[in-house]
């Protein structure tokens, strides 16, 4: 039973957050206790990160933070101090959509679409660190990446193929680049 | 001449098919959802908008004896309070059984019920508000069982004609069970209990409301039906209908759990009401399983007679549902659970008495399937046991008992197309059942089960004539359609589903068709999402439209041309003369010849169901009507492990008939969706109150959903018997594909270790106690062998 008394927060006390946002520089005043997934929402309005159960649980809030996920209603927005953050509006540039956005919207991996910011995050980050050397990934390879993110539509299927196919058209590109990808 | 050098397609397409209609493609709204765009309703702020919370009941039953908002009201940055007193007039889904109020007026009935809202600059001020209010309860004794709450006449939870805590019972007999079981070569008698669940949609309900000073209301609303919370707001809030506009965003699932009014829309719109500003409500995790409506604990006698053949005689079946604190749906959940058991089979006799009983809990409602997923384990189960008594393959023991297509149950339902036996064939091929089915090693096994499923209700919820969707569309000199409808897409691709009958009709690609939907004054009425309705009910309506728009532009063309109407196809963003193919026009151009012509071009279509012949003549005979019966199989592969209780669901097949695949990209992720719900159902899910009435499982790591590493490769069939009462023959497939997952894999359990776990879900410690009970059994027969 929510007790509306035993979570406090307090709007004094207001320190300013200095980190960027998909290579933004970005300044935020909250209080101590907000999570990065509140300031991000609701205080610099990236709302492309989900809020599904507020106790690390659902994966829906997953964020990148220096290149790492984390979960976003779980990580306090001032430890993310002078920190690279990266969400799902950053995903797309100028030349279009993230190999992994690309797949989701080829193989329908979208229902609606509430689990999809946080499940693309992992799944790029996923990607990211896999090495040249490494073969293309199986699909219980990409089902345990994913297993801390819920998704209540697809029953994951798509997802996989997504994520698999993604992999697929990532992996001559990642050769060529194989020296920037261990950073 | 006009050129396509600008156009971009961004919805993607991989089969290179001229017809949109069967071809895959994406989701008109992919390019939002995967760039994070989507604007669901949590996303949505607005300036000076104030954030609320909903003070909720410690009790389980208790009468609320005074509450003092007053303290409350003190706190700097609180703006309003509301309580039961602002909210007289009880609601609810179902017009003949009205029992909630808004927030709890006099009464608590669950842990969780809602009794005040408080609106502040934010949540936790809102929080602060909240614990300042002083409530005096004197607690009443709970009822949290099912069979004790409908024999107890002392404790009411609501006032009610029935005996006990019973809100509705239904006895209905159809030919002469009791004959036939006296003639039967077999009866296989059990008891079977099916679980409560939850939705557990990833969003949290949510609702921001507005008010402004000229008298408009307006609720946003994470609902899956807009129309029905359109209804309730301006009933209870006293407000002409005419004044209330409720828009329904992006959605991020719903599965039935946002399928009527709830206490954070009244709130909000009151609220907002009060101060005159924008006030949102998000519930936490914890109050989404507390407002539930998910699937009732459901017990089930069964018994069925079998002749020596394998074809089932009588079928009788006693259900108790467990309901909870609120009637909800629940009417028609009673009814669902013993009308919608018969298909897809036939049987000479059938009996049921169905009865749903308040309870102390959460309020229990539609679930993906509605009141048939229960009734549907027990009777495959039951399937099952007499195939193995009777020595018959269970996929022929089904084969023989389908009933057919184009035939009348046995409770007078009518069936159009039924393409349950290619779905067989299609399930046993792939698993390679032959060769497989009671062939594998112990610990490995398959299981079958078949199950049917509406597309749609034949009559509204609330009795009226009039349509039951509608779709407004006009088409303009640039190549674009817009399209208004009612209905909510809330994942399922309803939108998607439009604009591909327009881009069809009309000879445009999906990318010209812009959706409007579930926003209550920019779209005609449609019932809204739920009892898989809208791909055949709008479906019908955006064919209509689209039709009368493209007959004036062929006119038009045809005039220009000097041809006939006829002679005029549109497709490809062409028209085209299709004895002299040469002859185009781009189909802006086409428009413009129209625009010209007749006016602007715009057109509404709509849809009613058939009433003739639907469904038999007795009480009870309109529900499980519907205008067609989609059909599924589906076979389950278990490995099991006997000392350790440990089941892995390998895979399941799913063959799904839905009349004819509008897009088989978006038909695929509903069976797959379906398959992987009922695999959470059938192996983990539970939701339930411990002795307290305090749920158990208040939270996603607690109330266990499946993970991608849990849940099981899904392949998946898409049969087509095309339905004369679908658009394009189409039949549903959101719901369908749920039922029969469940009991194949308890099926495949048996095959697998020769034990039956009768009691959902089936956990390690249910395997190992069945195992050893089994042992116990094998041990005193070689004894007194």
């Amino acid at each position: 039973m929510t007790d509306p008394s035993t979570t406090p927060k307090t709007t004094t006390g207001l320190q300013v957050l200095h980190c960027t946002v998909n290579g933004d520089p970005v300044h935020a005043a909250a209080p101590a206790n907000e999570t990065i997934l509140e300031v991000l929402r609701y205080r610099l309005g990236y709302t492309g990160s989900k809020q599904g159960c507020d106790k690390g649980d659902c994966g829906a809030c997953t964020i990148l933070v220096e290149g790492r996920p984390v979960l976003g209603c779980l990580t306090l927005g001032h430890l993310c101090e002078g920190k690279q953050i990266e969400t799902v509006e950053g995903l797309a540039g100028p030349e279009g959509l993230h190999p992994v956005q690309d797949a989701f919207n080829r193989y329908g991996a979208a229902q609606c679409g509430f689990c999809t910011p946080g499940m693309l995050m992992a799944a790029v980050e996923f990607l990211r660190t896999r090495t040249p050397d490494m073969p293309i990934p199986s699909r219980p390879e990409v089902a345990h990446a994913l297993s801390g993110n819920l998704c209540r539509c697809t029953g994951y299927v798509k997802i996989l193929d997504a994520v698999v196919d993604a992999a697929e058209r990532m992996a001559p590109e990642r050769k060529k680049v194989s020296g920037e990808t261990g950073g | 001449m006009t050129t396509d050098k600008t156009i971009v397609d961004t919805i993607p397409r991989t089969d290179g098919q001229p017809d949109v209609i069967g071809g895959r493609h994406g989701r008109i709204a992919g390019h939002h959802q995967v760039t994070g765009a989507s604007q669901y309703a949590d996303d949505i702020n607005y300036p000076g908008m104030l954030h609320a919370k909903i003070l909720r009941s410690p009790h389980a039953h208790a009468k609320i004896l005074k509450i003092d908002v007053s303290e409350a009201l003190k706190i700097p940055g609180v703006y309003a309070a509301v309580t039961g007193e602002d909210f007289p007039d009880k609601y609810g889904i179902i017009p003949w059984t009205k029992d909630e109020n808004a927030l709890a007026l006099e009464r608590v009935r669950y842990v969780g019920d809602a009794v005040a809202a408080v609106a502040a600059v934010d949540e936790a001020t809102a929080m602060k508000g909240c614990a300042a209010i002083r409530v005096v309860y004197e607690p009443l004794e709970a009822l949290f069982d099912p069979e004790e709450a409908a024999a107890r006449d002392d404790v009411r939870l609501h006032e009610s004609k029935r005996p006990g805590n019973i809100t509705k019972q239904v006895d209905l007999a159809f030919g002469d069970v009791d004959a036939e079981f006296a003639e039967s070569a077999l009866m296989v008698e059990a008891e079977y209990y099916f679980q409560g669940t939850n939705h557990a949609a990833i969003e949290p309900h949510c609702a921001i409301g507005q008010y402004e000073s000229n008298g408009l209301l307006t609720v946003t609303s994470a609902t899956q039906v807009p129309h029905y919370l359109h209804r309730d707001i301006a009933r209870v809030l006293k407000v002409p209908p005419n004044l209330v506009r409720i828009i329904q965003p992006p959605i991020g699932g719903a599965f039935g759990g946002k399928s009527e009014p709830f206490d954070l829309e009244f709130a909000v719109a009151l609220l907002a009401m009060k101060t005159g500003r924008p006030v949102k409500i998000l519930y936490t995790r914890e109050e989404v399983f507390l407002a539930h409506r998910g699937r009732h604990p459901t017990r089930i006698k069964a018994k069925t007679s079998f002749d020596k053949d394998g074809m089932i005689t009588a079928y009788d079946a006693d259900l108790l549902l467990d309901g909870g604190a609120y009637a909800s749906f629940g009417l028609v959940t009673t009814y669902y659970a013993g009308q919608l058991t018969t298909l897809p089979y036939q049987m000479p006799a059938y009996k049921y008495r169905s009865r749903r009983v308040y309870t102390n809990k959460p309020a229990c409602g539609p679930k993906r399937g509605h009141g048939a997923v229960q009734p549907r384990f027990a009777i495959e189960v039951q399937l099952d046991r007499a195939a193995n008594a009777l020595g018959i393959d269970p996929i022929e023991l089904r084969r023989k008992n389908f009933i057919g297509e184009f035939t009348r149950t046995v409770n007078d339902l009518r069936v159009g197309s039924a393409g349950l036996l290619t779905c067989l064939d299609a399930v046993e091929e792939a698993s390679d059942w032959k060769n497989r089915y009671g062939k594998m090693p112990h610990g490995k096994g398959l299981g079958i089960a078949c199950s049917a499923y509406i597309c749609g209700t034949n009559y509204p919820i609330y009795p009226n004539d009039m349509p039951q969707s509608a779709v407004q569309i006009c088409a303009d000199r640039s190549g674009r359609v817009r399209v208004f409808c009612g209905t909510s897409e809330i994942g399922q691709g309803s939108d998607t589903m439009l604009a591909a009958i327009m881009a069809q009709e009309l000879g445009i690609a999906l990318e010209d068709v812009r959706v409007v939907s579930a926003d209550t004054d920019l779209t005609p009425v449609d019932l809204g999402a739920y009892s898989s309705r809208i791909t055949l009910m709008a479906g019908h309506a955006a064919v209509s439209a689209a039709r009368e728009v493209a007959q004036k532009v062929r006119q038009a063309v045809a005039k220009d041309w000097e041809c006939r109407p006829k002679d005029i196809a549109l497709t490809n963003r062409m028209a085209i003369h299709v004895q002299d193919p040469d002859r185009t026009m781009h189909i802006r151009d086409a428009f413009v010849l129209g625009e010209t012509e007749f006016g602007t071009l715009g057109s509404v279509g709509y849809y009613n169901t058939p009433k003739e012949g639907v469904h038999g003549d007795y009480r009870g005979a309109t529900i499980g009507a519907t205008p067609a019966f989609s059909m599924t199989a589906h076979v389950a592969e278990v490995t099991v492990d006997a000392e350790t209780g440990w089941m892995t669901v390998d895979k399941i097949w799913c063959a799904h008939d839905c009349g004819k695949a509008l897009n088989p990209l978006l038909v695929e992720g509903q069976m797959e969706g379906s398959t992987y719900m009922g695999f959470g159902e059938a192996v983990m899910e539970l939701h339930e109150v411990s002795t307290d009435g305090r749920l158990r499982a208040p939270g996603l790591l607690d109330y266990r959903i499946p993970t991608s590493v849990d849940s099981p490769d899904v392949e998946s069939f898409i049969i087509e018997h095309p339905d004369p009462n679908g658009p394009y023959g189409a039949k549903e497939a959101g719901e369908g594909p749920l039922h029969s997952s469940i009991p194949a894999i308890c099926n495949a359990l048996y095959d697998a270790i020769g034990v039956r776990i009768d009691e959902l879900p089936i956990t390690p410690e249910k395997i190992v106690a069945a195992v050893a009970e089994q042992q116990d059994t094998k041990d005193k027969l070689e004894v007194s062998g």
